[in-house]
């Protein structure tokens, strides 16, 4: 029906009409499947194939990791005989030396406070809801890295035997070198994308020459690097435990990559934002910390998730400098004639996987969280 | 800085390049304390530099610019100093997207004044009582509407308690029903005694409040003149040209 317009083409509305709800185009979970699964003869023919290679690979995969596997044995024999199914004995029996490397027994409570402290004052700082966060925080960055030091260095003062960087291996170092990269690359990757956008000639210039060099080079000739070359930045006779210089290496070569994924970020605002800071007397480090980088930073969390999960995952790499990270750790483990047998490396590289894995998607689904959370009220 | 006395801006002789465009020319202003002036002119004409050079926003290459007796240098120290006393309104609003309402309004009298957070907070509420929208302090401003976010910008300016407000073109990226309300602020800030600089093209405001109408054309001040003059019997042919063009 026409609008009832007058000959002459006028038009007054004399009533309102109501206000009406949306059509309802689909009901259950029938009219979803067949929207989204069996809209088309290729649609489905697709559907049924995915459905019929998930039917195929996943139960002997299934079956493999759970009923056909090894749970216990006292060494690899059984897994030997039961070639058909993981043999998650190994990872029991290794579990330790995994967790702790070759870190002394009588001292391997102490790898764990410090694990349990970190986790837990990590929580409590990136928990929304979570009471006294900057606490939490200052904690984290403060004390914490004390804390650290002295429980896993050791201190003669405490009665804490001091256990050598030789020994440390497995998960923590894992866990230690991917905190300490995390911790400072971002700040320092921060520092560099300011530098690179400064007036100042020099400071960018620095900045431009650092993040092209290190990004232009691999990691691990950042790594080889870091280990010849960090004692000659040191006063003379001041050696640096082997410790240190990957953890440099690893924090720096991140740095590199973060600033160019913070200095996307600071590109994406708008003039009008320095203006608006500065024409009420904002001097450039209180617009940057107040104006700029909150807002550069929550446009940017996607990538710079993004770094920490290749920063966490590129740990493994440190193996080559002499480090016995978890990867590193795993493969020592491989050379155990005792459970040397052919479903042993498949299980060992099956569970190192889900350890990456598991810490990569938790960062992944934080970030999701995280991204939700801040585009709140917040567009326009 | 002086103090009560003399005048509230004075540019004398400014210049202004970008690259080689002469963008300010000559340009001899003087705005006494408590005076209201509305800058008008074509697109182009410069007029959004020049009150861009009063807070530094741009640098000015020849010439003196005074701001409440203090010289606009190279001088950062200064160029705080002068900033904390100037608020500007821009026409895009400008405010922290990040921020909600009060937090945009108490941000710089928190971090530059060093006013506590409690009493800044107050004034920040008075002021947005001042500009109609109290009830918004805890939203954020992309909820808002353009003419609610240009109030915002107004308190937030006024939080900081500015000797001197400058609008650059405060109300051209607002819908027509929105405009109102806005100029309405502007209105009775002029009232309380404000010196303001204002950039518009809203010839009602200009004649309803301003003390002087300045008319800028190609970097040049063409015409300095009361309202009532400046309508009736404008001098120079560019003014009458321009105004002929707005005033249909």
């Amino acid at each position: 029906m026409p609008a009832p317009t007058n000959a002459n083409g006028t038009y007054l509305r004399l009533a309102s009409g109501p206000v009406l709800p949306p059509p309802l185009f689909s009901s259950g979970g029938i009219a979803w499947m067949r929207a989204n699964l069996f809209s088309s003869f290729l649609s489905s023919a697709i559907t049924l194939a995915l459905v019929a290679f998930g039917l195929w690979t996943a139960p002997p995969l299934i079956a493999w990791a759970t009923t056909q596997a090894v749970w216990s044995a006292p060494d690899g024999a059984l897994c030997r005989a039961h070639q058909d199914g993981a043999c998650w004995a190994f990872v029991a029996q290794k579990l330790e030396y995994l967790g702790y490397g070759s870190y002394p027994a009588a001292e391997r409570w102490r790898v764990d406070v410090v694990e349990i402290v970190g986790a837990g004052l990590i929580a409590w700082m990136l928990w929304p809801r979570a009471p006294r966060r900057g606490l939490g925080a200052a904690l984290f960055f403060l004390g914490f890295p004390v804390l650290a030091f002295v429980l896993l260095h050791g201190a003669e003062s405490l009665r804490l035997p001091l256990v050598d960087t030789l020994l440390w291996g497995g998960v923590f170092v894992s866990l230690l070198t991917a905190l300490v990269g995390i911790v400072f690359s971002l700040p320092i990757g921060v520092l560099l994308a300011l530098g690179r956008r400064s007036n100042l000639p020099i400071v960018r210039a620095a900045s431009v020459v650092f993040i092209e060099f290190v990004r232009g080079v691999p990691f691990i000739t950042v790594l080889y690097m870091a280990n010849n070359m960090l004692p000659l930045f040191l006063p003379p006779g001041w050696v640096p435990d082997r410790f240190i210089p990957p953890l440099v290496g690893t924090a720096l070569f991140a740095a590199a990559y973060m600033a160019e994924e913070v200095r996307g970020g600071l590109q994406t605002l708008d003039k009008g934002q320095y203006e608006g800071a500065m024409a009420l007397g904002l001097g450039y480090w209180r617009m940057t910390g107040l104006v700029v980088l909150p807002q550069a930073l929550t446009r940017v969390i996607p990538g710079v998730v993004n770094n920490f999960i290749g920063l966490f995952k590129d740990t493994t790499l440190v193996a080559i400098v002499g480090m016995t990270d978890f990867l590193a750790a795993m493969d020592n483990a491989f050379k155990d004639t005792v459970w040397s047998g052919p479903t042993i490396l498949a299980t060992g590289y099956v569970f190192a996987g889900l350890f990456y894995f598991v810490f990569c998607y938790g960062m992944s689904r934080y970030s999701a969280a995280m991204e939700r959370r801040l585009a709140v009220g917040r567009t326009g | 800085m002086a103090a009560g006395e003399g005048n509230a801006i004075e540019f004398i002789d400014v210049h202004k390049w970008y690259g080689s465009f002469h963008v300010l020319r000559a340009v001899n202003l003087t705005v006494a304390r408590g005076e209201r002036i509305v800058v008008c002119g074509p697109s182009g004409s410069g007029k959004s530099t020049l009150i861009r050079c009063v807070n530094r926003l741009e640098e000015h290459q020849r010439g003196t610019i005074r701001v409440d007796g203090v010289e606009l240098t190279a001088d950062v120290g200064r160029i705080d100093e002068v900033r904390r006393e100037v608020g500007m309104v821009f026409q895009q609003f400008n405010l922290f997207p990040h921020l909600t309402i009060l937090e945009n309004c108490t941000l710089a009298p928190i971090w530059v004044r060093k006013t506590p957070k409690r009493e800044a907070e107050e004034l920040a509420m008075k002021l947005l009582t001042r500009v109609k929208i109290p009830e918004q302090a805890l939203k954020y401003p992309g909820q808002l509407s353009g003419g609610q976010q240009q109030r915002v910008a107004i308190a937030r300016a006024l939080c900081m308690n500015p000797k001197i407000m400058l609008f650059d073109e405060p109300t051209s990226a607002l819908d027509p029903e929105m405009v109102k309300e806005v100029l309405d602020a502007m209105t009775e800030l002029a009232q309380d005694g404000m010196t303001m600089i204002v950039v518009t093209h809203e010839m009602g405001f200009a004649r309803k409040v301003a003390d002087r109408v300045a008319f800028m054309d190609q970097g040049e001040i063409v015409e300095i003149n009361a309202p009532a003059e400046f309508f009736a019997s404008p001098q120079h042919e560019r003014t009458k040209l321009f105004l002929s063009q707005i005033l249909r």
